[in-house]
């Protein structure tokens, strides 16, 4: 039996009949058309599928699109103000933080977290938090280089 | 409108930040999943749960009664299709018919055996559960030692001794040189089966165009053209009816370097159904049924004189090959065989390899593809002798290096190296880390009762991949350039990137030829419907070849462009210089955005020129290039615990030409990563009866950003004459120098137990009972 919900998603209201089992990321890839969160192992474990929600880093492969219902959701795509990066894109860009690209909306979404928490991490705090995000390509160092080179913009 | 030349400066070895990144930061880059087509259905596989079984019968009827379930197909549909191929050859090679799904028998636990369609993804789920197959379990077996032990159960009946072929390779007087060796040693090392884990899994969007007789199949995958070509010929599809497109590709790592069954078989549906398919591998099956990569059990000896010149290699090495070769699976260990010396002036060399059929995923290429497992073991053994003889392994290491004045080297195992300088990496490396301070630190830390280690590798590497008569596909690599009616340019390689940044680097390079700025080029891939044939981007080839191919093809259109300035300036003395024909008696210029409009607009043509300003270039290298560098590791054990601390990490590597350092760093640290989660956290560990125990990210450990240390990287140049750029390739180079690095480290940590070797993954458990037990 499919349930009513009304969800905010990078500021728009999104309204829509869901089965109970469909997962917040097929809610917001299939039926939003939000592709910028991945899937990459729907176990909670990659973090590819990482997005906000009520401002707190979630894994929608591990939430099902009612339990949203009412809330406010942010993906990579309303990261970027009317048109401008936020600082932790262009941090991506500039130090390299991505090479294929598949764990990257995920990964900014995590690191935009940390920062929420801490704008100021050290190295070591960069790698916990963002742990929760695999990376098979850059072996993290670039993405430490972008998360620290974000805080210190965001903090200058 | 002809935009201005504003370009200045090289951008050839320039830290660069990436054209392609904006569409990835953004979340906008369109990967397989991303792909929508109205109608479109999804596809999901029945896989056998047992590694060996026969299929006595397949019911579907209940999964058919499942609304939204449009068909489904079983092994008996697609027995016409035909087998996933094995693009290798060796003297003597088994080849099992590998159908696209199993027909009477599975062979390996997540083996494809029938196919759900439906209306959504969910429904197929469900619908897949509701095939009743009627299994007859039989005896598997999954370890390779034990499948060639008499009396062990045949993964293919009709080979009951589970050899899938027998290599053999020698050079010089190896009997000799052992008979009369001063110090002989032996070690058995192996390097074990591991999961590639794209964060990406593989996926196929299929799409027949019914009126056309078309079939478009997008697909993550390293090698479109290839895909294509082989693809069609299982479907019985002309090639040029099939177009593949390999969209944005979330890594590959090898995994992605094959033609896989579920390729074909989306192909197949979609024709079947004339609607869209997609499928999407969950993270389970990418595990399962996605190639795995080494699997090696090598025996090792080396023969040295006593001032410890190495004088003979020897190897046994027993390759898992799984149930079925992939497209390359029999190739990997003859790599291992061609790099066996690694970078040491060694003539006298003896290898046997033995591939083994087991139950289990098919091994193929994995980030290195055989010179992880030739470097570990040569890098392995250099340093048991080194403690055999007591002297210090930076010394043995330098005593034995080919020096550089002998390159072009010809090596025992047939190869000519290109270039080499293997002190300046090494030496630089012990600097960096400080080697004779860190000795010092490691008596102190030992007479305190520490366990530290100093770990080094010094790793040489075959890249572009290759010329052709050495590589089962061609060798070559293709360019388009095309410099359009505007002046800006368009790049079509038949390199197919996935991460490595050749939207960039290939850009960096044309804009300096052209004397256009990067903005004004870009650079286009993976569809075979734009791009002339290509190869693919695997055994880091893509911007040595696919790169000097772009090269060439720019040559010929410069000598276009020049032939134009040289008529619209009315000079037979031109120059191409910074984007301008300039004529060298007026001093007079065109930019090159006004030779493009006029090539185009053709008025006006110089003597034998056709219109256009658009060259292909096919390019054949002349040989493989060799990089190589040293790793140094620090490391610290834990005696409590066993677990390992990475202390330094120290990289030193030598790819040729850099182009763009930023990439370069990034390939390193990425190809680091990988080879610490061989060396520490990662193993594909099946259990006896053939199921895989670790088949999720749960049990299988991609090392997370807590786990790999910093590492202090940086670069020597020595360019290849092998192509005109002098780069040489650099994305397993990471991957291959690491491994060593890091065992021999903790190995030289625990050996004041006297333990002289360890076997990876050296896990904490492992380490734990080493300290607790003394020696390995």
């Amino acid at each position: 039996m499919k349930r009513s919900i009304t969800l905010q998603i990078n500021g728009k209201t999104h309204t829509g009949e869901v089965e109970p089992r469909l997962l917040l990321i097929h809610y917001l890839r299939e039926v939003a058309g939000l592709t910028g969160p991945h899937i990459g192992c729907e176990t909670s474990l990659c973090g590819a599928c990482t997005v906000t929600v009520d401002g707190k880093a979630v894994k929608s492969c591990a939430m099902f699109a009612v339990q949203a219902d009412g809330r406010d959701v942010v993906t990579i795509e309303g990261l970027a103000s009317n048109g401008d990066l936020h600082p932790l894109q262009t941090a991506f860009w500039e130090e390299h933080g991505a090479q294929c690209g598949y764990c990257t909306p995920g990964m900014i979404m995590a690191s935009k977290q940390l920062l929420d928490r801490n704008p100021h991490p050290d190295e070591d705090e960069i790698r916990h938090g963002i742990k929760g995000n695999l990376c098979r390509c850059t072996g993290y160092q670039h993405i430490v280089n972008a998360v620290k080179s974000a805080a210190a913009k965001m903090g200058a | 409108m002809a935009s201005t030349v504003t370009k200045t400066e090289t951008l050839f070895g320039k830290r660069m930040k990436r054209k392609e990144d904006p569409r990835l930061i953004t979340g906008t880059a369109t990967y397989v999943d991303d792909i929508q087509m109205p109608g479109m259905h999804h596809a999901v596989i029945l896989r056998s749960p047992y590694a060996a079984a026969r299929i006595r019968s397949i019911d579907t009827k209940r999964a058919l009664e499942l609304p939204g379930v449009a068909a489904v197909f079983t092994g008996a549909d697609v027995k016409d299709v035909g087998p996933v191929p094995c693009g290798a050859s060796l003297p003597g090679l088994r080849v099992p018919h590998h159908h696209v799904l199993a027909q009477d028998r599975t062979y390996f636990v997540g083996h494809p055996v029938a196919v759900v369609v439906a209306a959504d993804r969910y429904i197929a789920r469900d619908a897949v559960d509701r095939i009743e197959v009627d299994w007859e379990p039989l005896d598997a077996v999954a370890d390779p030692e034990k499948a060639l032990e008499a009396g062990a159960p045949a993964v293919h009946p009709q080979w009951p001794d589970n050899k899938a072929f027998d290599y053999h390779q020698e050079h010089g007087e190896v009997d000799k040189v052992f008979a009369e060796a001063d110090v002989v040693v032996k070690q058995r090392i192996t390097s074990q089966r591991l999961i590639p884990c794209a964060m990406e899994t593989r996926g196929v969007v299929a799409e027949w165009r019914s009126g056309e007789k078309a079939l478009t199949i997008y697909t993550s995958t390293q090698i479109p053209h290839l895909m294509r070509s082989l693809v069609a010929g299982m479907l019985g599809i002309p090639e040029n009816k099939l177009r593949a497109v390999a969209p944005e590709v979330g890594g590959g790592f090898g995994s992605k370097l094959n033609v896989y069954a579920e390729e074909a078989l989306m192909g197949f549906v979609a024709m079947k159904i004339g609607k869209p398919v997609k499928w999407i591998e969950s993270r389970r099956e990418n595990m399962l049924a996605t190639t795995h990569g080494r699997g090696h059990v090598d025996y090792y000896e080396i023969a040295a004189k006593k001032d410890g010149t190495i004088v003979g290699i020897k190897l046994k090495l027993i390759q898992d090959v799984g149930s079925y070769h992939q497209l390359l699976t029999p190739a990997i260990p003859t790599l291992s065989v061609l790099m066996m010396p690694g970078v040491y002036r060694c003539q006298n060399i003896r290898a046997d390899i033995v591939g083994v059929f087991t139950n289990c995923v098919p091994t193929d290429a994995y980030r290195g593809a055989g010179r992880p497992e030739a470097m570990h073991g040569i890098e392995r053994m250099v340093d048991i002798l080194a403690a055999e003889m007591k002297m210090d392994p930076a010394e043995l290491r330098l005593k034995n290096f080919i020096q550089p004045e002998e390159f072009p080297y010809a090596t025992a195992t047939g190869l000519t190296y290109d270039s080499g300088d293997y002190d300046k990496p090494l030496k630089k490396a012990l600097e960096i880390a400080g080697y004779a301070k860190l000795r010092e630190e490691q008596r102190a830390a030992r007479s305190a009762g520490r366990l530290m280690g100093i770990g080094l590798s010094t790793y040489g590497e075959i890249c572009a991949i290759g010329p052709s008569p050495a590589t089962p596909a061609g060798g070559w690599e293709s360019a388009t350039v095309r410099i359009e009616p505007s002046g800006k340019v368009t790049v079509h390689t038949g390199c197919s990137p996935h991460g490595q940044g050749e939207e960039t680097t290939f850009a960096q390079i044309a804009a300096d030829e052209l004397g256009v700025d990067i903005e004004d080029v870009i650079v286009l891939h993976g569809d075979t419907a734009i791009v002339q044939y290509g190869i693919g981007t695997f055994g880091s080839r893509g911007t040595a070849i696919g790169g000097t191919a772009m090269y060439f093809a720019i040559q010929e259109l410069k000598a276009k462009i020049k032939r134009f300035g040289a008529m619209m300036l009315g000079c037979d003395e031109v120059r191409f210089e910074d984007g301008r024909c300039v004529c060298g008696k007026t001093g007079k210029s065109v930019t090159i955005q006004e030779i493009a409009a006029a090539s185009y607009r053709a008025m006006k043509l110089p003597p034998n020129t056709e219109p256009g300003m658009v060259a292909t270039y096919f390019w054949e290298p002349p040989n493989f290039t060799f990089p190589f560098g040293a790793h140094i590791v620090v490391t610290e054990v834990d005696k409590e615990t066993g677990d390992i601390a990475v202390k330094r990490y120290v990289a030193v590597d030598d790819c040729g030409k850099i182009i763009n350092p930023l990439i370069v760093a990034g390939q390193i640290h990425g190809g680091v990563a990988q080879g610490l989660g061989q060396a520490l956290y990662e193993e594909a560990v099946y259990d006896d009866s053939g199921q895989l125990m670790t088949g999720e990210f749960m049990d299988y450990c991609v090392p997370k950003s807590t786990m790999v240390p910093w590492i202090e990287d940086s670069n020597t140049e020595t360019p290849t004459p092998v192509n005109p750029l002098g780069i040489k390739g650099v994305g397993e180079a990471g991957t291959i120098g690491c491994s060593p690095a890091v065992v021999n480290s903790v190995v030289d940590a625990l050996s004041p137990l006297g333990v002289r070797h360890i076997d990876m993954p050296m896990t904490p458990e492992k380490i734990w009972k080493l300290v607790r037990g003394g020696a390995a």
